[in-house]
């Protein structure tokens, strides 16, 4: 009897057995070794309809649709960087062109963490490959409506700041709770900008939560409002780190769990992010969404210390996620009303914030300042400095910005003040340009 | 002197090689229902008269287990297999006789559940009671750790003629491959011995006492004696043996493919340099994959005698064949007919072709001439599209670090290497289609008896350190050894290497004939928490595939008589 996937699934595996942050750091050449080895051994890559695919590598202009790197692209990401990004536009590419129905970008080094604007390394990322990858589908395919969800431990706060001002993409984040765990972010009741209300969804889940508490809000909350959004594809940030082995987080999650979450979910293109619990997670919930995806049998997919009783959340979680759920729905419900309001009330709105570069240890002060248009998501303008003193200018020029926009966006960046700035940069995603100056 | 002989579908090649080249060749038909008199008759034809101490060694190639596998005339095997968590292990079934049992190893090679003796004891008995003879046992992760097949294959050994154990067949992970090859490697041992006890006993008997040495699906060879342990890695040595063949032509300066065109298929091989390509994962054979050391070759199912028709105004050719050329008797029109027709090939009935080929010139609206020029260029456009998807899939094929990403080896073949019944022909077309320098292989009808002859014993190690665990293992080769924390990959490697030195010559190799090669060396840090408590070193080395350095003179005299054939303007016919 030969196995037959169900759904043909396209696999690009991509180790990077000779790439680390540091010798001992979680992202470290070993990471997915025994992932590697558990697939090899289960056989998996000879199952009919699970083709296994090699990483393109993306290009500058990727990284361009998405970042302002600080100076510019070659100081902030490697090579290893955009093999990791091109795996996942491989197997975006493959999913667009039918020649597979899903697919599963199991690369390293992580994105999520990535922010618009690029000075260094956060949260083990660099440059977000999620969302390199959704630009190049828009521009490539013209795709509109796209949905991420982001089932990472962490929040992923790098995806959430590149669409925070984007109506047209849904940014579902299910995470550890903030407040417990970093980045420090992912409150529910982030729930997007002025314009963008409601295409970010965040679901903070207290420490402890284990396969019910996550299938609950799969059921209750991610898979009503995708259904209400209507993406044409949509996109799994695949971490691994809720898994109750995993060594920086602290919740009880499991490879059955994560079978199936992407059973329910079914993702176009699963990319895989964070999880470290390298020996005791990785293999077993690779495995299981690989099956899940290839809607293959995973029941007998399980760690060797399986154990759901020792991981059962508590009643006390029980309720807490009962009561989060109902909440985030009531401020679902509002968020178009919000929207027409900025509208009528707003002609520009500001946000200052402080960012944290923790893996290469650089703070920066942005200031950001959108333009509440009536006819489109708006013109977005970022004034940023870090503690290092390197100061820049950046102007976003949303895809379908109206005229005005587009001329306003075009004004800010002539007539900046280069003596004030190390740098200045327009994305203009209307005309796809994008320009740098400095004095 | 080395005899070389090659037991093929329809025939059985010789040949006698000395300091002379090809000192003597024979051709007998092949007798499938009585393959020993019919290897004694060849070996005969070309030892008659010879004395018999001048003889270094006989190297075989046969199709006998391959056959066997392909009609399904297997010995009733065992099956017991121990997964433990995963996929269900009912998928990978190969037979009747298919057990699954308790007992669980992961990853790293530790004991995560016992096997239970009692059970194996159970299955046992009912295997015996059914008669089986020949049992596989394989566990998940065996490779890592053989306790449970060790331990099954105990409990079993006393009460069975064979017991094959999954470890030893590969040191490659793949849980369903390893499965499929030890089921493989038990059914065909029964045959396998049976033949070559049979071959050895004949020789004898002549008063030939030389060792008998088998061709191996990766193009090299290994003792007879060695080969009753691992008999499956006799298939495939058909075309194995054809591309050995055509080595000693290569030019080297280039990457080369090699295309092998028969009746019914051609058959393509890849060399980098002069070294064939070797399957990534391991040979497969009709609905088995399996973990057995073999060349990258691919196959169509378009060969001279493959049948012409047109559906619906195309032209179509092959996969299948009705019979010979019409040009020889055959019953409908081939590619070998329009070379009739087109005056290329003069040896046959030339009018019969005609007859074969108007008939397509008339659905296809077109002269005879015309018709014939178009098979024969479909043809050729064919195998040449086939040879490219096989080089794309080659470079296609995902590697793992960034280095070998960035850097990685292409493939890209400038020349070809032509041999089988219509090759000459054949040449000259593609050189003319394709981007490539195509040459025939001098002597190709016995290229396949000559690359049994010369090619050298082969094999693979694959060493597996883990210091935080404090064991270097192999144990394909049943190797253990306590390493201390300062293990090095240098150490690693050294290691390695000496223990293929060891195989090699325990499975027939020569001394001076030792190229070894490192295939892989990865080093991993292991951190738990934030210190590094043990390195993880993984390390694969081959004796490459390739032919003996001793017979370099056998080979220049095989260029020799090939450049006498080229000036007398002659192409060489079998
Ligand atoms: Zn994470
Ligand atoms: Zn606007």
């Amino acid at each position: 009897m030969m196995l037959q996937a169900k759904h043909t699934t396209g696999l690009v595996f991509f180790p990077a057995f000779d790439w680390a942050i540091s010798p001992t750091h979680p992202e470290r050449e070993e990471r997915l070794l025994y992932t590697q080895d558990q697939i090899i051994e289960e056989g998996i890559l000879d199952i009919d309809g699970v083709v296994e695919m090699k990483p393109d590598m993306a290009t500058l202009e990727d990284v361009r649709r998405v970042h302002f790197c600080v100076p510019d692209e070659w100081s902030v990401l490697t090579q290893s960087h955009l093999i990791s990004a091109g795996g996942a536009k491989t197997i975006a590419t493959a999913v667009m062109e039918k020649r597979v129905e899903r697919g599963f970008a199991l690369v390293r080094p992580p994105g999520h963490h990535a922010m618009r604007v690029v000075h260094g390394a956060r949260g083990f990322c660099n440059v977000n490959i999620e969302a390199m990858m959704v630009e190049y589908l828009r521009a490539a395919y013209g795709l509109e409506r796209i949905a991420i969800v982001d089932t990472d431990c962490h929040h992923g706060d790098g995806t959430q700041d590149i669409y925070w001002h984007d109506p047209d993409t849904l940014f579902l984040s299910i995470h550890q709770d903030g407040r417990t765990l970093y980045p420090g972010s992912g409150f529910h009741h982030e729930l997007g900008g002025p314009t963008a209300m409601g295409s970010t969804i965040n679901i903070p889940l207290p420490p402890g939560t284990s396969q019910e508490g996550f299938l609950r809000v799969m059921e209750k909350v991610v898979l009503p409002i995708l259904k209400d959004f209507q993406p044409q594809i949509v996109i799994n940030s695949a971490g691994q780190d809720n898994h109750y082995t995993d060594p920086i987080t602290n919740m009880n999650f499991c490879a059955q769990g994560y079978a199936r979450l992407t059973e329910m979910l079914q993702p176009d293109v699963a990319v895989l992010e964070g999880g470290y619990s390298i020996e005791g997670a990785l293999p077993y919930v690779n495995v299981g969404i690989i099956l899940a995806l290839a809607g293959l049998d995973y029941s007998k997919v399980q760690e060797p210390d399986y154990d759901p009783e020792k991981i059962r959340q508590s009643a006390e979680t029980d309720a807490h996620i009962h009561k989060l759920t109902d909440e985030i729905l009531d401020y679902y419900g509002k968020c178009a009303e919000i929207v027409a309001h900025n509208r009528e009330s707003k002609e520009f709105a500001q946000r200052e914030r402080t960012i944290f570069y923790d893996t290469d240890n650089i703070l920066e002060n942005q200031k950001e300042r959108l333009r509440v248009c009536p006819d489109c998501s708006g013109v977005l303008s970022i004034d940023s400095l870090t503690d290092r003193g390197y100061h820049i200018f950046a102007v976003h020029i949303p895809r379908k910005a109206c005229n005005a926009c587009l001329a306003l966006g075009e004004e800010w960046y002539d007539t900046v003040n280069l003596r004030a700035y190390d740098r200045a940069f327009l994305q203009d995603r209307r005309n796809n340009r994008y320009l740098t100056k400095s004095s | 002197m080395i005899i070389g002989l090659d037991v093929g579908g329809t025939h059985t090649d010789v040949v006698l090689l000395g300091p002379g080249g090809i000192e003597r060749q024979a051709k007998v038909p092949t007798d499938h229902s009585n393959l020993i008199e019919c290897v004694w008759s060849g070996l005969e034809k070309v030892t008659v008269g010879f004395p018999a101490d001048r003889l270094e060694r006989v190297v075989l190639s046969t199709t006998l287990t391959t056959n066997a596998i392909a009609e399904n005339k297997l010995a009733p095997v065992g099956m017991i297999v121990s997964s433990g968590p995963g996929l269900d292990p009912e998928t990978f079934r190969t037979n009747p006789h298919y057990h699954v049992v308790s007992g669980s190893i992961d990853h790293r090679g530790r004991e995560i559940q016992p096997i239970d003796p009692m059970e194996i004891e159970s299955v046992g008995a009912r295997l015996r009671n059914q008669g089986i003879r020949q049992v596989g046992v394989v566990g998940k992760f065996s490779v890592r750790n053989p306790k449970h097949e060790i331990q099954i294959q105990q409990i079993l050994e006393d009460h069975f003629d064979y017991v094959v154990m999954g470890h030893r067949l590969s040191g490659n992970l793949n849980f369903p491959r390893r499965i499929a090859t030890a089921y493989l490697n038990a059914a065909v041992y029964p045959i396998h011995k049976r033949f070559f006890d049979a071959v050895r006993r004949s020789l004898e008997e002549h008063g030939l006492h030389i060792p008998i040495h088998i061709l191996k699906a990766d193009g090299g060879t290994m003792s007879f004696k060695a080969s009753l342990d691992l008999p499956v890695q006799s298939i495939l040595s058909g075309p194995a043996a054809s591309v050995m063949g055509s080595l000693p032509f290569v030019s080297g300066e280039a990457d080369t493919l090699v295309l092998d065109i028969g009746g019914t298929t051609t058959d393509m091989a890849v060399l980098v340099g002069d070294a064939p390509l070797l399957s990534p994962l391991g040979a497969q054979l009709g609905r088995y994959r399996t973990l057995i050391r073999a060349l990258n070759t691919r196959s169509i199912g378009l060969g001279g005698d493959s049948a012409v028709r047109v559906a619906n105004g195309i032209l179509e050719i092959g996969p299948d064949r009705e019979g010979p050329a019409m040009a020889y008797g055959g019953p409908c029109p081939t590619p070998t007919d329009a070379l009739f027709v087109l005056g290329r090939d003069t040896q046959g009935d030339v009018d019969a072709a005609r007859r074969g080929l108007q008939r397509i010139a008339r659905e296809l609206d077109t002269s005879l001439e015309d018709a014939a020029r178009r098979v024969f260029d479909l043809a050729c456009t064919r195998i040449l599209d086939a040879a490219r998807e096989m080089v794309d899939a080659i470079n296609t094929k995902p590697v793992y670090t960034v280095r070998e990403l960035l850097e990685g080896y292409r493939v890209q073949p400038k020349e070809l290497l032509v041999l089988g019944g219509p090759a000459p022909f054949f040449a000259s077309r593609m050189e003319e289609l394709g981007p490539y320098t195509v040459r025939v292989v001098p002597q190709w009808h016995v290229a396949n008896a000559v690359g049994a002859g010369l090619a050298r014993t082969t094999c693979e190690v694959t060493l597996f350190v883990d210091t935080e665990r404090g064991i270097a293992s192999a144990p394909e080769e049943a190797f253990y050894q306590p390493v201390k924390r300062d293990f090095d990959k240098k150490k690693a490697v050294d290691l390695a290497l000496e223990l293929l030195g060891e195989k090699a010559l325990a499975e027939g190799a020569d001394p001076g004939d030792l190229e070894m090669e490192i295939l892989e060396e990865h080093q991993f840090n292991m951190v738990r928490g934030f210190y590094t408590t043990g390195k993880n070193f993984r390390v694969k080395a081959q004796v490459k595939p390739g032919l003996i350095g001793t017979y370099r003179s056998i080979i220049n005299q095989i260029h020799a008589s090939r450049d006498v054939a080229r000036q007398a303007g002659s192409p060489e016919r079998g």
